[in-house]
Protein backbone atom coordinates (compact mmCIF):
# COMPACT_ATOMS: atom_id res chain seq x y z
CA UNK A 1 0.00 0.00 0.00
CA UNK A 2 0.99 3.77 0.28
CA UNK A 3 2.97 3.08 3.58
CA UNK A 4 6.78 3.25 3.75
CA UNK A 5 8.34 0.77 5.54
CA UNK A 6 9.16 2.89 7.65
CA UNK A 7 5.62 4.86 8.38
CA UNK A 8 4.56 0.90 8.86
CA UNK A 9 7.53 0.57 11.61
CA UNK A 10 6.37 3.45 13.35
CA UNK A 11 2.82 2.77 13.19
CA UNK A 12 3.60 -0.45 14.92
CA UNK A 13 5.50 0.76 17.28
CA UNK A 14 2.77 2.72 18.20
CA UNK A 15 0.14 0.14 18.54
CA UNK A 16 3.01 -1.12 20.54
CA UNK A 17 2.70 1.54 23.18
CA UNK A 18 -0.64 1.54 23.03
CA UNK A 19 -3.11 0.12 25.74
CA UNK A 20 -5.70 -0.88 23.93
CA UNK A 21 -6.10 -4.12 25.60
CA UNK A 22 -9.62 -4.61 27.23
CA UNK A 23 -7.80 -5.84 30.37
CA UNK A 24 -3.79 -4.35 29.97
CA UNK A 25 -0.93 -6.98 30.34
CA UNK A 26 0.10 -7.44 34.09
CA UNK A 27 3.49 -6.21 34.53
CA UNK A 28 5.17 -9.89 34.84
CA UNK A 29 3.71 -12.44 32.08
CA UNK A 30 4.91 -15.07 29.91
CA UNK A 31 3.73 -17.37 27.39
CA UNK A 32 3.78 -20.73 27.67
CA UNK A 33 3.14 -22.80 24.52
CA UNK A 34 1.05 -26.23 25.05
CA UNK A 35 -1.27 -28.56 23.57
CA UNK A 36 -4.97 -27.97 22.99
CA UNK A 37 -5.13 -31.04 25.13
CA UNK A 38 -4.32 -29.36 28.55
CA UNK A 39 -5.39 -25.94 27.59
CA UNK A 40 -9.22 -26.93 26.32
CA UNK A 41 -10.12 -29.82 28.75
CA UNK A 42 -9.82 -26.52 31.44
CA UNK A 43 -6.88 -27.78 33.35
CA UNK A 44 -5.11 -24.54 33.17
CA UNK A 45 -7.49 -22.79 33.45
CA UNK A 46 -8.02 -24.50 36.95
CA UNK A 47 -4.65 -24.42 38.11
CA UNK A 48 -3.26 -21.05 36.70
CA UNK A 49 -4.86 -18.39 39.26
CA UNK A 50 -3.57 -19.90 41.84
CA UNK A 51 0.08 -19.77 40.67
CA UNK A 52 -1.17 -15.73 39.47
CA UNK A 53 -1.88 -14.88 43.09
CA UNK A 54 1.08 -16.36 45.06
CA UNK A 55 3.94 -14.87 42.15
CA UNK A 56 2.01 -11.78 40.05
CA UNK A 57 2.83 -13.82 37.15
CA UNK A 58 0.29 -13.83 34.21
CA UNK A 59 1.15 -17.19 32.30
CA UNK A 60 -0.45 -16.51 28.65
CA UNK A 61 -1.13 -20.00 27.25
CA UNK A 62 -1.57 -20.56 23.18
CA UNK A 63 -3.17 -23.74 22.85
CA UNK A 64 -1.11 -25.27 20.09
CA UNK A 65 -0.52 -28.55 18.82
CA UNK A 66 3.11 -30.09 20.26
CA UNK A 67 4.30 -29.58 16.75
CA UNK A 68 3.56 -26.12 16.69
CA UNK A 69 4.03 -25.35 20.21
CA UNK A 70 7.80 -26.74 19.68
CA UNK A 71 8.19 -24.40 16.24
CA UNK A 72 6.67 -21.28 18.39
CA UNK A 73 9.51 -21.85 21.14
CA UNK A 74 11.91 -22.87 18.79
CA UNK A 75 11.26 -19.04 17.27
CA UNK A 76 11.67 -17.12 20.57
CA UNK A 77 7.80 -16.27 20.46
CA UNK A 78 7.18 -18.61 24.01
CA UNK A 79 9.16 -18.91 27.09
CA UNK A 80 8.46 -22.13 27.62
CA UNK A 81 6.84 -25.51 26.61
CA UNK A 82 4.37 -28.25 28.04
CA UNK A 83 3.86 -30.94 25.44
CA UNK A 84 3.36 -34.68 25.34
CA UNK A 85 5.24 -35.68 22.61
CA UNK A 86 8.23 -37.69 23.58
CA UNK A 87 9.95 -38.34 20.11
CA UNK A 88 9.72 -34.28 19.12
CA UNK A 89 10.92 -33.06 22.83
CA UNK A 90 14.16 -34.91 22.57
CA UNK A 91 14.56 -33.75 18.82
CA UNK A 92 13.94 -30.54 20.64
CA UNK A 93 16.38 -30.94 23.37
CA UNK A 94 18.95 -32.64 20.92
CA UNK A 95 18.84 -29.55 18.66
CA UNK A 96 19.68 -27.37 21.36
CA UNK A 97 16.40 -25.31 21.63
CA UNK A 98 15.29 -27.01 24.59
CA UNK A 99 16.36 -27.98 28.31
CA UNK A 100 15.37 -29.35 32.07
CA UNK A 101 12.72 -31.83 30.77
CA UNK A 102 10.85 -32.64 33.64
CA UNK A 103 7.15 -34.82 33.36
CA UNK A 104 4.32 -32.93 35.56
CA UNK A 105 1.72 -35.38 34.59
CA UNK A 106 0.27 -38.13 32.63
CA UNK A 107 -3.14 -39.66 31.53
CA UNK A 108 -4.26 -42.67 28.71
CA UNK A 109 -4.66 -41.48 25.02
CA UNK A 110 -7.72 -43.94 24.20
CA UNK A 111 -9.05 -45.35 21.04
CA UNK A 112 -12.89 -44.01 20.17
CA UNK A 113 -15.24 -45.14 18.15
CA UNK A 114 -18.95 -45.51 17.04
CA UNK A 115 -21.17 -47.93 19.13
CA UNK A 116 -21.38 -49.97 16.12
CA UNK A 117 -17.82 -50.84 16.19
CA UNK A 118 -17.70 -52.21 12.59
CA UNK A 119 -13.74 -53.54 13.37
CA UNK A 120 -14.75 -55.17 16.90
CA UNK A 121 -12.49 -53.79 18.72
CA UNK A 122 -14.67 -52.55 22.32
CA UNK A 123 -13.35 -53.85 24.94
CA UNK A 124 -9.95 -55.11 23.93
CA UNK A 125 -6.48 -53.54 25.38
CA UNK A 126 -4.01 -53.90 22.50
CA UNK A 127 -3.83 -50.87 20.60
CA UNK A 128 -2.07 -51.89 17.82
CA UNK A 129 -4.48 -55.38 17.21
CA UNK A 130 -7.21 -52.44 16.78
CA UNK A 131 -5.16 -50.54 14.26
CA UNK A 132 -4.83 -53.74 12.33
CA UNK A 133 -8.58 -54.41 12.76
CA UNK A 134 -9.54 -51.12 11.57
CA UNK A 135 -7.30 -51.39 8.75
CA UNK A 136 -8.71 -54.75 7.67
CA UNK A 137 -12.35 -53.60 8.68
CA UNK A 138 -11.62 -50.86 6.25
CA UNK A 139 -13.48 -48.87 8.62
CA UNK A 140 -13.35 -45.03 8.69
CA UNK A 141 -10.94 -43.47 11.09
CA UNK A 142 -9.66 -39.84 11.68
CA UNK A 143 -6.52 -39.00 11.93
CA UNK A 144 -5.54 -35.48 13.17
CA UNK A 145 -2.54 -34.93 10.78
CA UNK A 146 -1.19 -32.10 12.41
CA UNK A 147 1.92 -33.25 13.94
CA UNK A 148 0.74 -32.94 17.05
CA UNK A 149 1.62 -35.49 19.76
CA UNK A 150 -1.90 -37.46 19.47
CA UNK A 151 -0.87 -37.31 16.28
CA UNK A 152 2.53 -38.47 16.27
CA UNK A 153 1.36 -41.62 19.24
CA UNK A 154 -0.95 -42.72 15.90
CA UNK A 155 2.11 -42.66 13.84
CA UNK A 156 4.02 -45.02 15.82
CA UNK A 157 0.75 -47.74 16.54
CA UNK A 158 0.76 -47.42 12.60
CA UNK A 159 4.17 -48.05 12.44
CA UNK A 160 4.61 -50.83 14.94
CA UNK A 161 1.42 -52.85 13.31
CA UNK A 162 3.23 -52.07 9.79
CA UNK A 163 0.58 -50.70 8.23
CA UNK A 164 1.51 -47.70 6.17
CA UNK A 165 -2.27 -46.18 6.73
CA UNK A 166 -1.76 -43.80 3.54
CA UNK A 167 -1.42 -45.80 1.25
CA UNK A 168 -3.97 -48.53 2.38
CA UNK A 169 -6.94 -46.25 3.16
CA UNK A 170 -5.95 -42.64 1.94
CA UNK A 171 -8.67 -40.79 0.23
CA UNK A 172 -11.04 -43.73 1.85
CA UNK A 173 -11.45 -45.29 5.12
CA UNK A 174 -8.40 -43.10 6.05
CA UNK A 175 -8.99 -39.34 6.70
CA UNK A 176 -6.09 -36.94 7.36
CA UNK A 177 -8.29 -33.81 8.77
CA UNK A 178 -5.38 -31.42 9.58
CA UNK A 179 -7.00 -30.49 12.48
CA UNK A 180 -7.16 -30.35 16.45
CA UNK A 181 -8.51 -33.12 18.99
CA UNK A 182 -11.70 -31.08 19.01
CA UNK A 183 -11.89 -31.19 14.99
CA UNK A 184 -10.77 -34.82 14.77
CA UNK A 185 -13.58 -35.92 17.24
CA UNK A 186 -16.79 -33.59 15.74
CA UNK A 187 -15.15 -35.29 12.48
CA UNK A 188 -15.36 -38.65 13.51
CA UNK A 189 -18.60 -38.22 15.36
CA UNK A 190 -19.91 -37.07 12.14
CA UNK A 191 -18.58 -39.88 10.53
CA UNK A 192 -19.35 -42.70 12.52
CA UNK A 193 -15.39 -43.37 12.14
CA UNK A 194 -12.30 -44.01 14.68
CA UNK A 195 -9.91 -42.05 16.26
CA UNK A 196 -7.57 -41.74 19.21
CA UNK A 197 -7.92 -39.03 21.70
CA UNK A 198 -6.37 -37.94 25.10
CA UNK A 199 -8.39 -38.51 27.81
CA UNK A 200 -9.02 -35.00 28.79
CA UNK A 201 -10.13 -34.00 25.80
CA UNK A 202 -12.34 -36.99 25.20
CA UNK A 203 -13.38 -36.53 29.07
CA UNK A 204 -14.42 -32.30 28.41
CA UNK A 205 -15.58 -33.02 24.70
CA UNK A 206 -19.54 -32.02 24.82
CA UNK A 207 -20.30 -33.60 20.97
CA UNK A 208 -19.91 -36.89 21.49
CA UNK A 209 -23.55 -38.19 20.07
CA UNK A 210 -22.79 -41.91 19.25
CA UNK A 211 -18.88 -42.13 20.07
CA UNK A 212 -17.64 -44.26 23.07
CA UNK A 213 -14.54 -45.25 24.52
CA UNK A 214 -13.84 -48.65 22.89
CA UNK A 215 -9.73 -49.48 23.55
CA UNK A 216 -8.34 -48.26 26.70
CA UNK A 217 -5.26 -49.79 28.79
CA UNK A 218 -2.60 -50.53 26.82
CA UNK A 219 0.65 -49.45 28.02
CA UNK A 220 1.53 -48.08 24.71
CA UNK A 221 -0.85 -45.84 25.05
CA UNK A 222 0.44 -43.72 28.17
CA UNK A 223 0.44 -39.99 27.70
CA UNK A 224 3.32 -38.08 29.35
CA UNK A 225 3.17 -34.06 29.64
CA UNK A 226 6.51 -32.66 29.92
CA UNK A 227 7.48 -28.70 30.59
CA UNK A 228 10.80 -27.97 28.72
CA UNK A 229 12.48 -24.73 29.12
CA UNK A 230 14.25 -22.70 26.46
CA UNK A 231 18.27 -23.20 26.75
CA UNK A 232 19.70 -19.59 27.39
CA UNK A 233 22.50 -20.68 24.98
CA UNK A 234 20.36 -20.37 22.02
CA UNK A 235 17.46 -18.40 23.04
CA UNK A 236 18.17 -15.70 25.08
CA UNK A 237 14.75 -15.13 26.01
CA UNK A 238 14.48 -12.10 28.55
CA UNK A 239 11.61 -13.74 30.91
CA UNK A 240 14.03 -17.63 31.73
CA UNK A 241 13.57 -16.63 35.32
CA UNK A 242 9.85 -16.27 35.54
CA UNK A 243 9.74 -19.27 33.23
CA UNK A 244 11.75 -21.04 35.42
CA UNK A 245 9.77 -20.18 38.64
CA UNK A 246 6.50 -21.60 36.73
CA UNK A 247 8.34 -24.48 35.30
CA UNK A 248 9.33 -25.20 39.55
CA UNK A 249 5.53 -24.63 40.77
CA UNK A 250 4.38 -27.32 38.33
CA UNK A 251 6.47 -29.58 40.28
CA UNK A 252 5.88 -28.60 43.73
CA UNK A 253 3.88 -30.19 45.96
CA UNK A 254 1.55 -26.98 45.61
CA UNK A 255 1.17 -27.46 41.63
CA UNK A 256 1.33 -30.64 41.75
CA UNK A 257 -1.95 -30.97 44.02
CA UNK A 258 -3.70 -28.20 41.87
CA UNK A 259 -3.06 -31.10 38.75
CA UNK A 260 -4.36 -33.68 40.52
CA UNK A 261 -7.64 -31.89 41.96
CA UNK A 262 -8.89 -30.93 38.72
CA UNK A 263 -11.98 -32.64 37.71
CA UNK A 264 -14.43 -32.83 35.00
CA UNK A 265 -17.85 -34.76 35.61
CA UNK A 266 -16.25 -35.88 38.55
CA UNK A 267 -13.41 -37.62 36.75
CA UNK A 268 -10.07 -37.14 37.68
CA UNK A 269 -8.35 -35.63 34.08
CA UNK A 270 -4.34 -35.57 34.60
CA UNK A 271 -2.63 -37.59 37.32
CA UNK A 272 0.56 -35.37 39.22
CA UNK A 273 3.85 -37.85 38.35
CA UNK A 274 6.69 -34.97 38.97
CA UNK A 275 7.81 -37.27 42.18
CA UNK A 276 7.48 -40.44 39.82
CA UNK A 277 7.73 -39.98 36.39
CA UNK A 278 5.81 -42.67 33.84
CA UNK B 1 -17.51 -26.29 30.06
CA UNK B 2 -20.84 -27.44 29.09
CA UNK B 3 -22.20 -24.63 29.95
CA UNK B 4 -25.64 -23.11 28.67
CA UNK B 5 -25.48 -19.84 26.70
CA UNK B 6 -27.53 -17.86 29.21
CA UNK B 7 -24.85 -18.28 31.68
CA UNK B 8 -21.82 -17.94 29.65
CA UNK B 9 -22.94 -14.22 28.53
CA UNK B 10 -23.20 -13.29 31.92
CA UNK B 11 -19.59 -13.86 33.03
CA UNK B 12 -17.10 -11.39 33.52
CA UNK B 13 -14.74 -13.44 30.47
CA UNK B 14 -17.66 -13.14 27.95
CA UNK B 15 -18.04 -9.64 28.84
CA UNK B 16 -14.14 -9.15 28.21
CA UNK B 17 -14.42 -11.05 24.94
CA UNK B 18 -17.07 -8.91 23.68
CA UNK B 19 -15.30 -5.67 24.62
CA UNK B 20 -12.28 -6.40 22.87
CA UNK B 21 -13.84 -7.72 20.05
CA UNK B 22 -15.24 -4.34 19.82
CA UNK B 23 -11.83 -2.18 21.15
CA UNK B 24 -9.64 -4.55 18.22
CA UNK B 25 -11.74 -3.92 15.44
CA UNK B 26 -13.16 -0.41 15.96
CA UNK B 27 -9.64 0.47 16.40
CA UNK B 28 -8.46 -1.16 13.36
CA UNK B 29 -11.22 0.00 11.47
CA UNK B 30 -10.13 3.96 12.99
CA UNK B 31 -6.65 3.27 11.58
CA UNK B 32 -7.81 2.27 8.20
CA UNK B 33 -9.95 5.10 7.72
CA UNK B 34 -7.27 7.33 8.89
CA UNK B 35 -4.96 6.06 5.87
CA UNK B 36 -7.92 5.15 3.87
CA UNK B 37 -9.86 8.12 3.44
CA UNK B 38 -7.19 10.43 2.58
CA UNK B 39 -5.13 7.95 0.82
CA UNK B 40 -8.50 6.99 -1.48
CA UNK B 41 -9.75 10.55 -2.44
CA UNK B 42 -6.27 11.31 -3.09
CA UNK B 43 -6.09 8.85 -5.83
CA UNK B 44 -9.43 10.05 -7.36
CA UNK B 45 -7.77 13.43 -7.72
CA UNK B 46 -4.01 13.84 -7.67
CA UNK B 47 -2.13 12.87 -10.82
CA UNK B 48 1.15 11.49 -9.68
CA UNK B 49 3.27 8.51 -11.17
CA UNK B 50 2.15 5.01 -10.07
CA UNK B 51 -1.13 6.08 -8.92
CA UNK B 52 -2.79 3.72 -10.87
CA UNK B 53 -0.69 0.90 -9.80
CA UNK B 54 -1.98 1.84 -6.48
CA UNK B 55 -5.63 1.88 -7.62
CA UNK B 56 -4.86 -1.81 -9.08
CA UNK B 57 -3.63 -2.89 -5.73
CA UNK B 58 -6.27 -1.15 -3.66
CA UNK B 59 -8.34 -3.12 -5.51
CA UNK B 60 -6.70 -6.44 -5.71
CA UNK B 61 -5.99 -6.26 -2.65
CA UNK B 62 -9.99 -6.60 -1.62
CA UNK B 63 -9.73 -10.00 -1.38
CA UNK B 64 -6.56 -10.30 0.63
CA UNK B 65 -6.86 -13.89 2.33
CA UNK B 66 -6.99 -13.11 6.29
CA UNK B 67 -4.79 -16.46 6.99
CA UNK B 68 -2.07 -15.14 4.65
CA UNK B 69 -1.79 -11.68 6.19
CA UNK B 70 -1.96 -13.40 9.41
CA UNK B 71 1.15 -15.75 8.53
CA UNK B 72 3.44 -12.78 7.30
CA UNK B 73 2.51 -10.92 10.07
CA UNK B 74 3.63 -13.54 12.43
CA UNK B 75 6.86 -13.93 10.46
CA UNK B 76 7.36 -10.12 10.21
CA UNK B 77 6.35 -9.92 14.65
CA UNK B 78 8.19 -12.88 15.93
CA UNK B 79 10.87 -12.57 18.18
CA UNK B 80 13.35 -13.97 15.43
CA UNK B 81 11.47 -11.35 12.66
CA UNK B 82 12.56 -8.37 11.80
CA UNK B 83 10.27 -6.33 13.95
CA UNK B 84 10.99 -8.70 16.96
CA UNK B 85 11.70 -6.32 19.45
CA UNK B 86 8.87 -4.54 19.55
CA UNK B 87 7.30 -7.59 21.35
CA UNK B 88 3.90 -7.14 19.87
CA UNK B 89 3.63 -10.75 18.76
CA UNK B 90 0.25 -12.20 20.48
CA UNK B 91 -1.06 -9.20 21.95
CA UNK B 92 -3.86 -6.92 21.36
CA UNK B 93 -2.20 -4.36 19.16
CA UNK B 94 -0.77 -7.48 16.74
CA UNK B 95 -4.01 -7.95 16.28
CA UNK B 96 -5.10 -4.47 15.39
CA UNK B 97 -2.04 -4.46 12.89
CA UNK B 98 -3.63 -7.19 11.02
CA UNK B 99 -6.96 -5.85 10.96
CA UNK B 100 -5.57 -2.73 9.91
CA UNK B 101 -3.76 -4.48 6.74
CA UNK B 102 -7.43 -6.42 5.99
CA UNK B 103 -9.18 -2.66 6.12
CA UNK B 104 -7.03 -0.77 4.45
CA UNK B 105 -7.30 -1.66 1.13
CA UNK B 106 -11.19 -2.29 1.28
CA UNK B 107 -11.91 1.75 2.31
CA UNK B 108 -9.44 3.14 0.23
CA UNK B 109 -10.59 1.35 -3.04
CA UNK B 110 -13.83 2.37 -1.96
CA UNK B 111 -13.45 5.92 -1.13
CA UNK B 112 -11.60 6.24 -4.19
CA UNK B 113 -14.63 4.93 -6.47
CA UNK B 114 -16.91 7.31 -4.47
CA UNK B 115 -15.06 10.50 -5.19
CA UNK B 116 -14.09 9.74 -8.72
CA UNK B 117 -17.67 11.29 -9.92
CA UNK B 118 -18.04 14.46 -7.56
CA UNK B 119 -14.58 15.08 -8.58
CA UNK B 120 -15.53 15.08 -12.37
CA UNK B 121 -18.47 17.09 -11.50
CA UNK B 122 -17.00 19.28 -9.04
CA UNK B 123 -13.04 19.14 -10.02
CA UNK B 124 -13.00 21.97 -12.15
CA UNK B 125 -15.22 24.44 -9.82
CA UNK B 126 -12.93 23.67 -7.26
CA UNK B 127 -9.84 24.25 -9.19
CA UNK B 128 -11.17 28.02 -10.46
CA UNK B 129 -12.12 28.35 -6.38
CA UNK B 130 -8.33 28.09 -5.71
CA UNK B 131 -8.85 25.13 -3.50
CA UNK B 132 -5.84 23.45 -2.23
CA UNK B 133 -5.92 19.59 -2.97
CA UNK B 134 -6.14 19.01 0.82
CA UNK B 135 -9.15 21.47 0.86
CA UNK B 136 -10.73 19.52 -1.59
CA UNK B 137 -10.34 16.38 -0.34
CA UNK B 138 -11.93 17.45 2.89
CA UNK B 139 -15.22 18.81 0.55
CA UNK B 140 -15.77 16.14 -1.57
CA UNK B 141 -15.45 13.51 0.97
CA UNK B 142 -18.02 15.97 2.48
CA UNK B 143 -20.48 15.60 -0.27
CA UNK B 144 -19.53 11.72 -0.87
CA UNK B 145 -20.25 11.20 3.05
CA UNK B 146 -22.87 8.17 2.75
CA UNK B 147 -20.58 6.18 -0.09
CA UNK B 148 -17.62 6.66 2.41
CA UNK B 149 -19.85 5.87 5.36
CA UNK B 150 -20.04 2.42 3.34
CA UNK B 151 -17.12 2.21 2.80
CA UNK B 152 -15.24 2.28 6.72
CA UNK B 153 -18.63 0.13 7.28
CA UNK B 154 -17.32 -2.21 4.96
CA UNK B 155 -13.81 -2.18 6.74
CA UNK B 156 -15.72 -2.58 10.07
CA UNK B 157 -17.28 -6.14 8.12
CA UNK B 158 -14.06 -7.33 7.31
CA UNK B 159 -12.41 -6.51 10.60
CA UNK B 160 -14.65 -7.59 13.34
CA UNK B 161 -15.91 -11.14 11.03
CA UNK B 162 -11.93 -12.17 10.27
CA UNK B 163 -10.58 -14.94 12.42
CA UNK B 164 -7.63 -16.27 10.65
CA UNK B 165 -5.46 -13.73 11.22
CA UNK B 166 -6.48 -12.80 14.71
CA UNK B 167 -5.99 -16.57 15.58
CA UNK B 168 -2.43 -16.64 13.98
CA UNK B 169 -1.31 -13.27 15.81
CA UNK B 170 -3.28 -12.94 18.44
CA UNK B 171 -2.74 -16.77 19.62
CA UNK B 172 -6.75 -16.71 21.38
CA UNK B 173 -4.64 -16.63 24.77
CA UNK B 174 -7.41 -16.64 27.41
CA UNK B 175 -8.10 -13.39 29.09
CA UNK B 176 -6.03 -11.31 26.80
CA UNK B 177 -6.63 -11.85 23.30
CA UNK B 178 -9.26 -14.25 23.12
CA UNK B 179 -12.13 -12.17 20.61
CA UNK B 180 -15.49 -13.54 19.41
CA UNK B 181 -14.45 -15.10 16.39
CA UNK B 182 -12.02 -17.14 17.69
CA UNK B 183 -14.06 -17.96 21.31
CA UNK B 184 -16.12 -19.54 18.48
CA UNK B 185 -13.75 -21.52 16.90
CA UNK B 186 -12.50 -22.58 20.46
CA UNK B 187 -16.04 -24.02 21.45
CA UNK B 188 -17.03 -25.49 18.44
CA UNK B 189 -13.20 -27.55 18.49
CA UNK B 190 -14.50 -28.54 22.21
CA UNK B 191 -17.86 -29.57 20.98
CA UNK B 192 -19.88 -27.55 22.31
CA UNK B 193 -21.45 -26.41 19.34
CA UNK B 194 -24.49 -24.99 21.20
CA UNK B 195 -22.80 -22.64 22.69
CA UNK B 196 -20.24 -22.19 19.90
CA UNK B 197 -24.06 -20.97 17.28
CA UNK B 198 -25.12 -18.90 20.30
CA UNK B 199 -21.49 -16.72 20.50
CA UNK B 200 -21.72 -16.71 16.94
CA UNK B 201 -25.44 -15.39 16.77
CA UNK B 202 -24.22 -12.74 19.66
CA UNK B 203 -21.30 -11.47 17.15
CA UNK B 204 -23.74 -11.10 14.35
CA UNK B 205 -26.00 -8.79 16.49
CA UNK B 206 -23.54 -6.70 17.75
CA UNK B 207 -21.92 -6.11 14.19
CA UNK B 208 -25.78 -5.56 13.06
CA UNK B 209 -25.45 -2.54 15.95
CA UNK B 210 -22.59 -0.68 15.05
CA UNK B 211 -23.44 -1.05 11.79
CA UNK B 212 -26.86 0.26 11.87
CA UNK B 213 -25.86 2.79 14.96
CA UNK B 214 -23.48 4.34 12.45
CA UNK B 215 -25.30 4.76 9.66
CA UNK B 216 -28.41 6.19 11.47
CA UNK B 217 -26.32 8.56 13.33
CA UNK B 218 -24.58 9.42 9.99
CA UNK B 219 -27.54 9.72 7.85
CA UNK B 220 -29.60 11.66 9.13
Amino acid sequence: MKLSPFFLALFVALLGRATIAADPPAPQSIILASTTSVENSGLLAHILPSFTKETGITVHVLAQGTGQALQTAARDDADLVLVHDPEAEEKFIAAGDGIDRRQIAWNDFIVVGPRSDPAHIAGTHDAVAAMQAIASARAPFVSRGDKSGTDALEHRLWRVAEIDPVKAGGGSWYRDIGGGMGAALNAAQAMNAYTISDRGTWLSFGNKGDLAVLVEGDPRLLNRYDVILLNPAKHPVPKQDLARRFAQWLLSPEGQAAIGAYTVHGEQLFYPSASHPK
Amino acid sequence: MGDDVWTVLGTAEFKRIVALSLTVSVSATAVAAVLGLPGGAALAICRFPGRRLLILLANAFLGLPPVVVGLALYLVLSRSGPLGALSLLFTPGAMVAAQTVLATPIITALVHRAIEEPWQEYGGALRVDGATPLRSIRILLAISRRSVLTAVLAGFGRTISEVGAVLIVGGNIAGYTRIMTTAIVLKTSEGELGLALGLGLVLIGISITVSASAFVLWDK
